[in-house]
């Protein structure tokens, strides 16, 4: 196990500049998932750290060695692929033990690797199965496993369960969140699904156009997001916003709808801003998350255009703000579109980001 | 009869229909090399009746025997025919694999300027045909001296076949994603390694099917062959047929039955080759 240093890491394509000279420490021990649409540069780092791409400029460090010109081979870190990249023409005991055969370890020794870590991933009677002969699901786990048996100093993901259905990503997730706990590896995990991001990093880095937005905790990054573009990815449903004035230490939203203005910002009169509302800030009265009490609670009669039932909760469509906005409806009853409920904005947890740059206008 | 009954009815008839019609093409196609056969132990007299004999009369070995049997005697030097094109074949085989690897997989994963201009220009000297060659090659190996050797045969085989190698292994190679050679290095592969280890095995169907093209290519190959030699230091067996035609004659049996020699390598190559030929290696790689 190590520490990952990513200094000034800089990728420039023929015109296209994929990473922007970006700062990480990822700790000893460390689960720090990489998040961000298609095109952010998170694959394009986690490429670079396992030496399949050169750098433009900037360093990496896995432990205290520069690794930066080293072939993959020498920086001694495992990679799973997004499409498990098994060799085909191997069985499966064959794809685990060919790395510790490539560095010329003795057959017992294989042997007893590849056993060991069969056991842990509970694919024992596989070993001598094609990965043409495996499902999806038991693909993925002999990709981990070939990552595994050598014990590396940083492990990467690349959206490993993207391939899978729904039910088998849940599943994957809790047994890598499992594994984590007991290996204690430093792992370096690409996604773009911020539900697997949150659920299994201690850290989360949000990318955008090559450049990181935020890196912080789940906790943090949830509930304090540095940015417009943080608060919109992470969270589901998304984050509702709109665009509003700042005027006489009040709220004016488009639409001519006045809004309180929630405290713990930086504001100045006349100010453009987006106010920013999770789902769960906004229910119809009783079906609601939070203790009412000491909240600052703003009652509003609103028509329902469209509601989602999910069985323990309801989403509810509203028009607010020039904007449709999701509110969340626990302990759920049938509602249905066109009806008017009076629905609890709970400002207490309200966001305030800069119209212009997006960035967070909390002090 | 109802809906069902007459439904598997109709599929029994066309499964039937369909297999009459394959067996009658492959009667076609196989007939030619059956009569060359069945001529190689006719009597000319039978070979050349008019209308046709279809049921030999009388068999035998005697082309075989004449062949073997010296000059004067109607032999021909088969072994050293067959020495020569085995060398001109297999070297030229050679040549074209490792030149068409290279090639096929630098097509296959690289970028480059020109890339498309290249692999077009490849392609378009496939389009001359091999006789069109025959004299600019004659006058050019006459000048450098390659005329009546080996090493002409295989610089000439070698060039018409590599495109056509590098064509088809290119197309393999793609075939194998990329992920598999760098899930390689990461597991501690050197770039070399990784294409040994990994992409090779898995381009194999197509390197062993541009070796039988190759080398069936050259083995068979007469147009080029009959212009640049001379002596039976390099006259290849397609060459040498024409020994049995003489000034007013053909042996039409002592021919087929060289025919019949050159046929048996071909064909015991293609069949050692063809279990090389399983397509679908590479699933199971990646998402399926």
């Amino acid at each position: 196990m190590a520490t990952l240093t990513l200094s000034k890491l800089d990728k420039k394509y023929d015109g296209f500049h994929a990473v922007k000279g970006i700062d990480l420490d990822v700790a000893d021990g460390e689960f720090v998932a990489l998040v961000g649409p298609s095109g952010c540069g998170k694959s394009t780092t986690l490429r670079m750290i396992a030496g399949l791409e050169e750098l433009t400029s900037g360093d990496i460090r896995i432990g205290d060695r520069i690794v930066n010109d080293l072939p993959p081979r020498e920086r001694n870190i495992s990679m799973v692929f997004q499409s498990y990249a098994l060799y085909p023409h191997m069985t499966v005991a064959e794809n685990m033990g060919f790395t510790l055969k490539i560095a010329g370890r003795g057959k017992a020794e294989i042997e007893t690797a590849v056993a060991e870590t069969a056991r842990i991933l509970d694919i024992e009677a596989l070993l001598d199965r094609r990965p043409a002969q495996l499902s999806g699901g038991q693909r993925q786990r002999v990709a981990m496993g070939r990552a595994m048996v050598r014990h590396p100093d940083v492990f990467l993901f690349d959206e490993p369960l993207s391939n899978l259905d729904a039910k088998l990503r849940g599943q994957m997730r809790t047994e890598i969140k499992q594994l984590h706990a007991r290996l204690g590896s430093t792992v370096v995990y690409v996604t773009h699904d911020q539900v697997e991001a949150m659920t299994l990093a201690d850290r989360i880095v949000i990318m955008k156009d090559g450049v990181i937005e935020q890196a912080g905790s789940p906790d943090e990054v949830f509930n304090r997001p540095a940015s417009r573009f943080v608060a919109g990815f992470i969270g589901s449903p998304p984050m509702n916003m709109a665009a509003a004035t700042v005027r006489g230490g009040a709220l004016e939203l488009d639409g001519n709808v006045a809004a309180p203005l929630p405290g713990g910002f930086n504001v100045s009169e006349g100010q453009r801003v987006v106010l920013g509302l999770r789902p769960d800030d906004i229910y119809p009265e009783g079906h609601g998350l939070h203790r009412e009490g000491g909240h600052a609670i703003e009652k509003r009669e609103l028509t329902v255009s469209l509601s989602e039932p999910l069985g323990n909760e309801t989403l509810l469509f509203i028009e607010f703000g020039g904007q449709t906005w999701t509110a969340r409806m626990l302990n759920p009853r049938p509602v249905r579109g066109g009806e008017t409920l009076t629905f609890n904005f709970d400002y207490s947890n309200a966001h305030l980001f800069d119209a212009e740059t997006g960035g967070s206008l909390r002090s | 009869m109802d809906e069902n009954s007459a439904a598997r009815f109709q599929k029994r008839l066309s499964n039937w229909t369909l297999t009459s019609l394959l067996f009658a093409a492959m009667t076609i196609i196989c007939l030619p090399g059956l009569w060359i056969v069945l001529n190689s132990f006719r009597p000319a007299v039978e070979i050349m009746a008019k209308p046709p004999i279809w049921i030999p009369q009388e068999l035998s070995f005697e082309a075989y025997r004449n062949m073997f049997s010296g000059a004067g005697q109607g032999g021909v030097p088969v072994l050293q025919y067959f020495r020569n094109s085995a060398i001109i074949a297999v070297t030229s085989t050679v040549i074209s694999l490792a030149i068409g690897m290279s090639g096929g997989y630098a097509f296959a994963r690289y970028r480059f300027k020109g890339k498309g201009g290249w692999f077009l220009g490849l392609m378009l000297t496939r389009t001359v045909p091999g006789v069109a060659l025959s004299l600019p090659l004659f006058f050019l190996y006459a000048q450098v001296g390659l005329i009546d050797t080996h090493a002409g045969m295989i610089l000439a085989y070698t060039a018409l076949n590599i495109p056509f190698t590098i064509w088809l292994i290119d197309g393999f190679f793609r075939q194998v994603p990329k992920d598999l050679a760098e899930a390689a290095q990461i597991d501690g592969c050197t770039r070399w390694q990784a294409f040994w280890r990994v992409e090779f095995p898995l381009a194999r169907p197509g390197i062993a099917s541009a070796g039988i093209f190759a080398f069936l290519t050259s083995w068979n190959e007469f147009a080029l062959a009959s212009q640049l030699t001379r002596s039976t230091d390099s006259k290849t067996l397609p060459v040498g047929l024409l020994d049995y035609t003489a000034e007013f004659t053909i042996d039409w049996r002592g021919m087929c039955a060289l025919a019949v020699i050159m046929i048996i390598p071909a064909l015991v190559l293609t069949y050692a080759v063809q279990k090389h030929l399983v397509s679908g290696l590479t699933s199971g790689a990646t998402k399926g």
